[in-house]
């Protein structure tokens, strides 16, 4: 059990169904799924694909509404937001990493960390010493206003990793952050996760992998939309 | 397990109105993304640039050439009628066998006397005779017409003196051979010395110069559009009192060709009539036609209205505005829709980045907003680019070829305008189709 693991809940999936339409034919990518997150956790989402485990990201997401239930993220109820809503607390309350780091390509280092800071209306000179900050926690700091291509996938993480901390989100949602990379820069990433999971940020993460998924506190399932197992260690 | 937090950090956020900085920060990121594709930029704006360019340029020379027209018009007098006595066509060209013969026509001093009587708005009327012969300045000389005329004929034609002044009344009363020379003529005859208060000599006489005219003017050359009765106008002029010319030289040219002899007799070239009221213009001109009309049994004159021909020039300057503005009109949609194809390309190929910045808390209004200021920037600067070429072509035109050209405020202003406001609806669709994208597709997007 995880030091900074409380009791409270941030993240409620309530009874959600989400329903897709494919050439006339119902697909229930998810089928009435309930999910508590806990505040300060670190959760691994697994699951063969077409499980329902990138509906389920992209709902916790704020990308997506669900077709039935409810969402509830840091008492918002999301399945009732219109697309301006979703989107502040998308840029408020979340970060995303993904697997192939989706870094801006025509911007620094720093610019791509400050954008959702932009998003946030946040000035110009406080978003850039935030940027600055978190970019050098990463050890980016020599490497500040390099552009992506630049850089290597280890450390294009890194940046993916410094962008989703910038808004001091209520949750980090990572989808495949090893996927793209070596094991020796997978471990660093991993690293990461530790260490914010220690300053209390809560983490969900998508994995395929059972090694990777065995650093988290707890593991969800999926199978054909339900949970299969839902397993805390 | 306790409940659902209620009271969360911050919430959704709606600070994102948008400020000057805000808008400031936009731009910088539009710019960035653009001169990733520099060459590609550089293209899509080339439509705008030419279509900005050739309405600027073109309506400089437009505004140029019709302003040479009026100005010219305008030197005639706006309130003045102007009569001139022509060759009637059956006497241009005498039979072989008649070797000998002579020919009268053309205004006279009667048809003056009745004008002068018969319409009561007429104030002044100045007759003038055009007699081409030799100026001679000791061993100069220059082939000038010289205009036997009134007193008041320069305040009659704009043509103001430049030193020295005009004959008077008394003189012409008093038939004085004194002249006003015309600059070209002052220039040519007397190179080094003020020629006021030096002689000249045509024929056998010694006339007195009193006088230089300032450059230009328009006595007795082509008007616009129309024959002249007078050979073609000289450079050089000389102006004498009418009286002094009729003594002179007489009425009858006479002029010798190769075993022929010709004599012309034309009691006055040109005679203008001014008329007080600039609206009565017109009539008064169809009424002096009917008179000549009516006294002369040969078309051996003609009638010009300098009025009509301004506004028949500001009407065809009009029309060419007109189809100037609608090529305009054209090619600045043809840049546009240039503009618009490149923008959809360039949303399609960002989608992911669409889909990232959407993810990351961007609204559509972001991404509106973001894909607009890209299309308007890259049309702005094409009408900024276009701006610059339009000016300067027209500046090389003049400068290679002295054509006249005006560039007027107004017309880069205006193409600019319209180039920007070309940015912004030429943008709006595929930045409302970035902004419509869903966000979870555009993550997949590869």
């Amino acid at each position: 059990m995880g030091t900074a693991l409380s009791t409270e809940v941030i993240a409620r999936v309530e009874d959600v169904t989400k329903t897709y339409i494919m050439g006339g034919d119902a697909l229930n990518a998810l089928q009435n799924v309930n999910i508590d997150f806990h505040a300060g956790d670190f959760v691994s989402i697994m699951g063969p694909s077409g499980c329902g485990k990138s509906t389920l990201m992209n709902l916790l997401g704020c990308l997506d509404r669900p077709t039935s239930g409810r969402y509830l993220l840091g008492g918002h109820d999301i399945s009732k937001m219109d697309d301006d809503s979703l989107s502040a607390i998308r840029g408020a309350q979340l970060g995303f990493i993904f697997q192939s780091y989706n870094l801006i390509q025509q911007l620094s280092v720093v610019e791509n960390i400050e954008v959702p800071l932009y998003y946030q209306g946040r000035a110009e000179d406080e978003s850039r010493a935030i940027a600055i900050d978190l970019a050098t926690r990463v050890g980016l700091g020599s490497r500040l206003y390099h552009k992506p291509f630049e850089l290597s996938g280890g450390q294009q993480q890194r940046v993916g990793i410094a962008r989703a901390l910038a808004n001091d989100p209520l949750v980090i949602l990572a989808d495949e952050p090893t996927g793209n990379l070596d094991s020796k820069s997978g471990d660093e990433i991993l690293k990461f996760f530790h260490e914010l999971n220690e300053q209390g940020k809560t983490l969900i993460m998508v994995t395929h992998s059972d090694e990777i998924a065995a650093q988290s506190f707890r593991v969800i399932r999926l199978r054909d939309g339900r949970i299969e197992s839902d397993v805390r260690r | 397990m306790s409940a659902v937090r209620l009271s969360s950090s911050g919430g959704p956020s709606v600070g994102s109105s948008f400020t000057f900085l805000r808008l400031k920060r936009t731009v910088r990121v539009g710019v960035k993304s653009l001169w990733m594709h520099r060459l590609r930029s550089l293209l899509t704006v080339l439509g705008i640039v030419f279509g900005v360019c050739s309405v600027i340029a073109m309506l400089a020379i437009g505004e140029g050439t019709s302003y040479a027209v009026q100005e010219q018009i305008r030197k005639l007098g706006s309130s003045s009628i102007i009569i001139r006595s022509v060759k009637p066509p059956e006497a241009e060209k005498p039979s072989q066998q008649q070797r000998n013969w002579s020919i009268a026509y053309g205004i006279t001093y009667a048809d003056i006397e009745i004008i002068k009587k018969t319409i009561p708005g007429v104030t002044v009327v100045v007759p003038a005779r055009i007699i081409r012969q030799a100026v001679w300045n000791h061993a100069k000389s220059v082939n000038a017409d010289i205009y036997g005329t009134v007193a008041w004929y320069p305040e009659m034609r704009n043509h103001p003196v430049e030193r020295g002044r005009f004959f008077s009344q008394d003189e012409v009363d008093r038939t004085i051979n004194v002249c006003t020379l015309g600059h070209e003529t002052a220039a040519a005859l007397f190179p080094v010395d003020d020629p006021v208060g030096l002689n000249v000599k045509v024929g056998a006489n010694y006339y007195r110069v009193i006088g230089v005219m300032e450059a230009g003017g328009t006595g007795g050359e082509s008007i616009p559009g129309q024959s002249s009765a007078a050979p073609k106008a000289s450079l050089h002029k000389m102006y004498i009192p009418i009286s002094a010319a009729k003594s002179r030289f007489g009425e009858t040219l006479m002029k010798r060709t190769s075993g022929a002899m010709e004599s012309e007799t034309v009691e006055l070239h040109e005679a203008v009539i001014q008329v007080h009221n600039q609206q009565e213009v017109k009539e008064t001109g169809e009424i002096v036609e009917e008179i000549l009309a009516r006294n002369h049994k040969k078309k051996d004159y003609e009638v010009f209205v300098p009025l009509r021909l301004l506004e028949q020039a500001e009407k065809s300057k009009q029309m060419f505005n007109l189809v100037l503005g609608a090529i305009a009109a054209i090619s600045l949609i043809v840049g546009g829709i240039g503009i618009m194809n490149i923008m959809l390309a360039s949303v399609t190929e960002r989608t992911r980045e669409i889909g990232i910045r959407r993810a990351l808390g961007a609204k559509k209004k972001d991404i509106i907003v973001q894909f607009l200021i890209e299309t308007v920037i890259l049309s702005g600067l094409g009408g900024i680019l276009g701006v610059i070429l339009g000016v300067l072509i027209p500046f090389f035109i003049t400068y290679f070829s002295d054509m006249k050209t005006i560039v007027t405020l107004w017309s880069p202003i205006i193409a600019f305008s319209i180039s920007a406001l070309v940015g912004i609806v030429f943008g709006i669709y595929p930045a409302l189709r970035a902004a419509n994208m869903d966000p979870v597709e555009a993550l997949r997007h590869e």
